[in-house]
């Protein structure tokens, strides 16, 4: 009755490897040390090969995250040459591309944030279509090479990524390039399961992402992999936007503030009082008094 | 054609069991009733050819999409307020009723597999509200569990109290959940989901006197019946506020369960807006041997530190057992934001227009042509007017709540930030 059982061809290590480039190139002209983009991407081009050599079931799929778009800049699976160099036309293409938005919108202060929560959402829609192509699929995994600082307004989009990474159990791994830590990823990385990094030297990126970065998930159980240090998960207040331990939360809307308000600022409701005072049936309910903790 | 095709499978299948399937041959009353469900679903008719001669369930992707389209309209038709902080009890029918084999095995384990898939999805959706669970049985109502925020003692205390009897009593477990829900917070949204099994309610006294009373009390109430309607249960959802529904069968049941994950629209007098004192605990260095309060036992490493009393608490989100100060993570706020913000529903595309068409999902990557490049079915965003496949609509609506198109271009930042 039951259909000649297909032979395993994808054991649990072969692995689908999302690689996000951050191509931002307010980042990569702001760093000081003569580590270049070249330099980066001369590093990456080697760990990609690697990877596609180590399974030649592999896959690897990469997206440039520059500042004005994203966009699919190589893919294994139906790139003519299997060599990762076969990317390096279209990400010109795309670098330039990206410039020219640049153009139109004008000038931007300080380094700019790339666009991180559009090259997620991309990936985990590449990653579904995986998990939609049947029982046989490689194990997906998200590598985010960034360096930009992160962008405040994209908060809430980057946590939905994470959120939904976590429930198709996807492990988003970060190394972070700038010489900041990244609390977005780090917080995608501690959520999902995933790798958190940030080398000491550049130099040798490649042997931090070879040691770390290039094993696969079934692989990772047996290896001592860098643990997560404290991951800060305060809130920020939105009306100062600075760090807080304990604050007040808006129960309609999840608002945060510093300090006790009379309305909400966000979504405009009057605390500790109904809005149909004027009803009087809504008068004679028995309900605890509005208490202060 | 077709029916020729029926007798000649039955008449396959009839030659294996010949023994004792005998007199069942052609005419299709007597079948049993595995038999039956191969008969009427004709699933071989689902099925066809591929390319590589493999056999493949029919596309019904278009009919499956236009149904989640139904369910998206209906959902985000407005930008409605929403109740994030609920304080639900679930209500299960525990009744001589809930061993009827109508559903297989038991209405109650089955009752038992859906509530434990509700909770879990429950959490996901609501990180900062709070379940308990009521059994009803032999005429009372008793308290299973309290309001909790932890998925796996809910369902480890439902699976070990799996036996039913006597009769279900809606008025008692009304009574019960009133009392309860009566002293939570103003701000918090207080609901009751019955799971009903029976065609009765054995009631000591008035029940629409109590029906009044939850209504008086703000408790939106909801009844998910497993045999038919009852009149008593469409009256307390009409008089409170809720949803009134009747499985018919096993996924049925599921989907109706899972309709009371998301938070529903709040009405606005139902709950005081109010400011609620909340702190955020940073997780405690690796490597430090500390006493937690929940537990009450040393722990290696981990935990967290609530900011007013020190204390040490092992999972958020959670009040401290210390100064009953809510403790919750900045992530727990976040998963709930896209409650607050939903992305636009996409629109479908015409595709009359067939030469300046992309050909590709901006998402995945996935061709949107047809064998034969003929254009496919694909959505668009209505804001940066980016074109997906029909998978990757669903599940940006579903799971992701971030347009990639939106999100990967500078200019459309403006309006993110305008929420903030």
């Amino acid at each position: 009755m039951s259909p000649p059982v297909p032979s395993k061809l994808l054991t649990d290590d072969v692995s689908l490897i999302m690689v996000l480039i951050d191509t931002n190139p307010y980042f990569w002209s702001s760093i000081e040390s003569n580590f270049t983009f070249a330099k980066f991407l001369s590093h990456v081009l080697a760990f990609l090969n690697s990877i596609l050599l180590l399974n030649q079931l592999n896959q690897v799929v990469v997206i440039a995250t520059g500042f004005n778009s994203c966009s699919y800049v190589f893919d294994s699976s139906i790139s003519v040459s299997p060599r990762a160099e076969s990317l390096l036309p279209k990400l010109e293409e795309f670098v330039e591309n990206d410039e020219s938005l640049s153009q139109d919108n004008g000038s931007v202060d300080g380094v700019g944030s790339s666009l991180l929560s559009g090259a997620l959402s991309m990936a985990l829609c590449y990653i579904q279509r995986v998990f939609r192509s049947g029982p046989l699929h490689p194990q997906p995994r998200i590598l985010c090479l960034h360096g930009s600082p992160d962008g405040p307004g994209q908060y809430v989009a980057i946590m939905n990524s994470i959120f939904s990474a976590q429930r198709s159990m996807v492990p988003i791994d970060s190394c972070v390039i700038g010489s900041q830590h990244s609390a977005f990823l780090q917080q995608a990385s501690y959520i999902t399961g995933g790798v958190y990094l940030k080398p000491q030297q550049m130099e040798g990126l490649l042997q931090y992402l070879l040691t770390v970065f290039a094993t696969d998930l079934h692989s990772r159980n047996f290896l001592q992999l860098p643990k997560p240090v404290g991951v800060d998960f305060r809130a920020s207040c939105f009306c100062h936007k600075s760090t807080i331990d304990m604050g007040f939360i808006c129960s309609v809307c999840l608002s945060i503030f510093c300090r006790r308000q009379k309305k909400c600022s966000t979504c405009g409701s009057v605390f500790g009082q109904t809005q149909t005072q004027q009803d009087p049936s809504s008068s004679d309910l028995k309900r605890k008094t509005p208490s202060s903790s | 054609m077709m029916q020729r095709d029926i007798n000649g499978a039955e008449r396959r299948f009839s030659k294996g069991e010949d023994e004792e399937e005998d007199e069942d041959e052609g005419t299709g009353a007597g079948r049993e009733a595995w038999e039956r469900t191969y008969a009427d679903e004709r699933s071989w008719e689902s099925l066809q050819e591929d390319e590589s001669g493999l056999l493949r369930p029919i596309d019904n992707k278009a009919l499956y999409h236009a149904q989640y389209r139904r369910r998206l309209r209906t959902a985000t038709s407005a930008r409605i307020q929403k109740g994030l902080i609920r304080y639900l009890y679930i209500v299960i029918d525990l009744s001589r009723a809930a061993s009827e084999m109508d559903y297989k095995p038991s209405r109650m384990a089955v009752v038992a597999k859906q509530v434990e898939a509700f909770i879990r999805e429950f959490f996901d959706q609501n990180p900062l509200s709070q379940i308990g669970l009521v059994t009803l049985k032999d005429g009372v109502a008793n308290c299973l569990t309290d309001l909790g925020g932890s998925p796996e003692s809910h369902i480890k205390a439902l699976m070990g109290k799996l036996v039913c009897s006597g009769d279900p009593s809606i008025q008692n477990g009304l009574d019960l959940v009133h009392d309860l829900l009566n002293q939570i917070p103003s701000y918090g949204h207080r609901e009751v989901l019955f799971l009903y099994s029976a065609l009765s309610t054995s009631d000591p006294g008035d029940i629409m006197e109590t029906i009044q009373k939850c209504k008086l009390s703000k408790i939106r109430c909801s009844v998910i019946g497993l045999s038919a309607e009852l009149f008593v249960c469409k009256y307390l959802c009409q008089e409170t506020g809720g949803s009134y529904s009747v499985a018919l069968n096993e996924p049925h049941l599921k989907e109706l369960v899972l309709e009371h994950a998301p938070p529903p629209p709040a009405i606005a007098e139902f709950a005081i807006a109010n400011l609620i004192k909340m702190g955020f605990p940073q997780r405690a260095a690796e490597g430090i041997i500390s006493i937690c309060s929940c537990h009450k036992e040393a722990k290696f490493g981990g935990g967290y530190t609530c900011p007013r009393c020190k204390a040490r608490v092992c999972e958020l989100p959670t009040e401290c057992r210390i100064c009953g100060l809510t403790l919750v993570s900045s992530p727990h706020l976040a998963r709930s934001y896209h409650h607050l913000f939903p992305i636009t529903p996409f629109d479908d595309v015409s595709l009359s227009y067939i030469n300046n068409q992309p050909k590709d999902c901006f998402g995945c990557q996935q061709s949107l042509l047809n064998p034969g490049n003929i254009p496919g079915p694909r959505a668009a965003c209505p804001k940066c007017k980016q074109q997906f496949c029909l998978d990757c609509d669903i599940y940006i609506h579903e799971s992701l709540h971030n347009c990639p198109g939106c999100e990967s271009l500078r200019h459309s930042k403006s309006a993110i930030n305008m929420e903030e």
